[in-house]
């Protein structure tokens, strides 16, 4: 794991954040990365129940080394315990349930979003090739959330005007969690709809491709 | 009397050909039909073109079809180890990178009678236009690119056009199985040996444990036999390459 950023939320406190965005009663998908780290910050009182694209619906935290169960793994290939109240399918009714729109979020890490809620994910030129479930993901859920720094290791911006990575998914994207804040796609720009603390809103147009408008009720 | 039970994992596989196409079940290290891949590798087949989710994650199973350079074809939607991507880069095996949802739907449609389907899943991306590599030469240069799917809108949504996953053979990996070959998998090692199964002309499964008839309760057939055409018990470490875990 890389070390928090000086500026912003930390990994952890950027899926804390999410986190508590996510409603009672939601059936959610969580990406591998920071993604995965909503599971285990959703606020006690909320009934929230994971589908892993692997085949269950219930998934649940990190197994002690006696409890592992051989036969399941979550999508990052990592054993997982299931809760209570648990279904077991294969992959084509697990996708049906992606593609058919029965998520309510489906929580992905993002390499770029753009302005139009377009989201590159998956693929940069020369690397191991893989897609696995993430262009069914931004296809089917209801909504699409993207947690990512909001800059790479480079400093580069990561919210563009436009994606200029291969792109998993075309105005999919329903919102950003990023270190510096929470954003919107709104078409021609962003709008931001919360600040970490101690982030300003200069700070996040001087370190975003795309425009950025703040919504009348987040707080500077 | 029907008895899809067999004994020895090499007869029965000597039917599988070089140059057949095989789809196999399993998701990262669960419902991997190991000892069947190892048994593969043991009868030497090679130019094999292999329809899986993943090409191992280590060298065992598929990986040991990787390893040791018997894959001419690979289709899959997360081919994430070392081996696969130096064979892919360097020529030797041609990828055909599938969503990992249309992977399982054209797999499904194959044993359904359904030639094709639409499905908005990679509309407008790189894997829908042939703009994603299929083959590279010896030097690193793109030969051949992902065939450009056909478009259609329905209701507003852009859909490309998929069509069904049929293969030679297939390889699954269940919990329980019984003489008819009905199947019953333990949570999330089900995966893609349902829609494995339903693809192959001829599906071979690897069962931790045979039953008798009657002993998995109908509704707890999650696969019924008649996708099914032979079974055999699973045997931990059987045909394990000697060398498993020197190059780990």
């Amino acid at each position: 794991m890389s070390e928090p950023d000086a500026l912003g939320w930390s990994r952890e406190e950027l899926a804390t954040r999410a986190a508590l965005d996510v409603p009672d009663g939601a059936y959610v998908n969580v990406g591998i990365g920071i993604p995965m780290l909503i599971a285990s910050h959703i606020p006690e009182d909320r009934e929230v129940w994971f589908h892993t694209e692997n085949g269950v619906l219930g998934l649940g935290g990190v197994p002690e080394a006696d409890e592992v169960d051989l036969d399941m793994q979550n999508a990052g290939k990592e054993y997982a315990k299931i809760v209570v109240g648990a279904a077991a399918f294969d992959s084509a009714l697990s996708f049906a349930i992606v593609r058919g729109g029965h998520l309510d979020i489906a929580v992905l890490g993002g390499m770029q979003v753009a302005s139009m809620g377009d989201l590159a994910n998956w693929s940069v030129p020369g690397r191991t090739p893989g897609v696995g479930g993430a262009m069914d993901l931004v296809t089917g859920s209801k909504q699409v959330w993207v947690l990512m720094e909001h800059t790479d290791r480079a400093g580069t911006p990561k919210l563009m005007r436009h994606c200029t990575l291969p792109i998993t998914g075309t105005r999919c994207v329903t919102r950003v969690y990023t270190t510096l804040g929470v954003f919107q796609p709104a078409g021609s720009h962003f709008e931001c709809l919360d600040l970490a603390p101690g982030v300003d809103i200069e700070t996040v147009r001087a370190l975003t491709d795309a425009e950025v408008t703040l919504a009348r009720d987040s707080r500077e | 009397m029907i008895n899809k039970v067999r004994a020895d994992a090499l007869e029965m596989l000597s039917v599988v050909p070089d140059g057949a196409s095989i789809a196999i079940g399993g998701f990262g290290l669960t419902g991997v039909p190991v000892m069947l891949c190892h048994a593969l590798c043991e009868l030497d087949r090679r130019d094999l073109h292999i329809v899986s989710n993943n090409a191992g994650i280590d060298p065992t199973g598929v990986g040991r079809l990787v390893g040791e350079g018997r894959i001419r074809k690979f289709t899959g939607s997360f081919p994430s180890n070392k081996e696969f991507f130096t064979s892919f880069h360097s020529g030797s095996v041609e990828l055909e990178l599938v969503p990992q949802g249309t992977l399982a739907e054209r797999m499904r449609a194959a044993g359904a009678g359904i030639p094709a389907f639409y499905t908005p899943t990679s509309a407008g991306t790189d894997l829908a236009t042939g703009s994603y590599p299929a083959r590279y030469d010896g030097e690193g240069q793109v030969t051949a690119w992902l065939s450009p799917k056909d478009v259609r809108v329905f209701g507003g949504v852009a859909c490309v056009l998929e069509t069904a996953l049929a293969t030679d053979f297939a390889f699954v990996k269940s919990y329980k199985a019984d003489r008819l070959g009905n199947l019953a998998f333990r949570l999330a090692s089900r995966n893609f040996n349902v829609p494995a199964a339903m693809a192959g002309r001829v599906t071979f499964c690897e069962s931790q444990s045979i039953v008798e008839v009657g002993e998995i309760d109908p509704d707890g057939v999650h696969l019924p036999g008649i996708f099914v055409q032979h079974v055999i018990e699973s045997q931990l470490g059987k045909f394990d390459a000697p060398t498993r875990g020197a190059s780990l």
